[in-house]
C-alpha cells in the first residue's frame, strides 16, 4: 500500500474551499450561505490536520488549531443562527437580497 | 490509498451537491454528509481526537442547530429561492480561479512531502498538556468567546413582547 502525499490533503482543502465560496455567493438563503461558511471553515481544518500529519514540527499545534477552529465554528453558527431567527421574526423572509436593514 | 479516494470523493461530491441542490433541506442532509466524510478523513490522518470532536460538535451540534434554523424559516417561497445566472456565472468563475491558484500552491507545497514521519501522531494526553500549558492564553480566551457567544445569541434569539407604539403585539 503506498504511502499519500500532502499534496491530495490540500487539493482536497482546495475544493472545499472553493465549494464554500460558490456557496456563499450562489445561495440567496441566509441559512445557506451559513452552510457555504461552514464548508469554508471546514477546509481550512482539513489543511490544519493534513499539515500536523506531514510536517513534523507542526504536529500538536496543527489539532490545536484545528480544535480551536471547530469551538470558533460552532459559536459563529449560534450567533448567526441567532441573527437570522430574528431577522425572520422582524421581516418575514431569510432572502439576503431583501435584507437591506437590520434594525427591527 | 483506496480508502482516502473513496472518503475524499464522497466528501467533495456532497461538497458540490450543497451547492448544487436548491431545495435548502437537501443542502443540509448533503452538508452533513461532508461533515461526516471530513471526520473520516481526521481518523484515517491519526487525529482521532479531533475527528471525535468534529463528530460531536459539527455533526451533533452545528448540523442540529443549522437544521432547526432551516425548519423555523421553511416556508415554501424560501425553500427554493432562485439565483440569478449572472450570479452564478460570477461564482463560478470566482470560485475556480481560487481553487487553480490553490491547487498550484497546494501541489508546490506538497512536493517534497510525500511521506509521513514514522511517529504517530501526539494524542490526546499531549493535546490535552498542550492546552494547560504552552496555549493556555487561547484556550481561556476561546473558552470566554464561546460564552460570550452563547449569551448573545440567547439574547438575540429571545422572544420579544415588546409592544410597537400605538399598536398592540400579539
Amino acid at each position: 500500500m503506498t504511502e499519500l502525499g500532502l499534496t491530495p490533503y490540500l487539493c482536497l482543502g482546495a475544493f472545499l474551499f472553493a465549494c464554500g465560496l460558490l456557496c456563499i455567493a450562489t445561495k440567496r438563503n441566509a441559512v445557506g450561505i451559513l452552510m457555504g461558511v461552514e464548508l469554508v471553515l471546514n477546509a481550512a481544518n482539513v489543511n490544519f490536520v493534513a499539515c500536523a500529519r506531514f510536517v513534523p514540527s507542526f504536529a500538536l499545534e496543527g489539532q490545536v488549531f484545528a480544535l480551536l477552529v471547530i469551538v470558533l465554528a460552532a459559536g459563529e453558527a449560534a450567533i448567526a443562527l441567532a441573527i437570522i431567527l430574528n431577522f425572520y421574526n422582524n421581516h418575514a423572509t431569510v432572502d439576503v437580497d431583501r435584507a437591506d436593514e437590520l434594525k427591527g | 490509498m483506496i480508502l482516502f479516494t473513496a472518503i475524499a470523493s464522497a466528501t467533495g461530491l456532497s461538497a458540490l451537491a450543497v451547492v448544487l441542490s436548491r431545495n435548502i433541506v437537501r443542502s443540509a442532509v448533503w452538508l452533513l454528509f461532508t461533515l461526516v466524510g471530513v471526520s473520516l478523513l481526521y481518523f484515517l490522518l491519526g487525529a482521532e481526537f479531533v475527528g471525535a470532536t468534529q463528530l460531536i460538535v459539527y455533526v451533533g451540534g452545528t448540523m442540529v442547530l443549522v437544521v432547526f434554523g432551516v425548519m423555523l424559516t421553511a416556508q415554501q417561497q424560501f425553500l427554493k429561492i432562485r439565483t440569478r445566472p449572472q450570479e452564478w456565472i460570477v461564482g463560478i468563475v470566482l470560485a475556480g480561479a481560487l481553487f487553480t491558484l490553490l491547487a498550484t500552491v497546494s501541489l508546490r507545497l506538497g512536493e517534497g512531502r510525500t511521506t509521513a514521519p514514522t511517529e504517530s501522531m501526539p494524542g490526546t494526553g499531549q493535546l490535552g498538556v498542550g492546552f494547560l500549558t504552552t496555549y493556555l492564553l487561547p484556550f481561556e480566551i476561546i473558552s470566554v468567546h464561546l460564552l460570550v457567544v452563547l449569551i448573545g445569541a440567547a439574547y438575540l434569539a429571545r422572544a420579544k413582547r415588546r409592544p410597537r407604539e400605538g399598536v398592540a403585539s400579539d
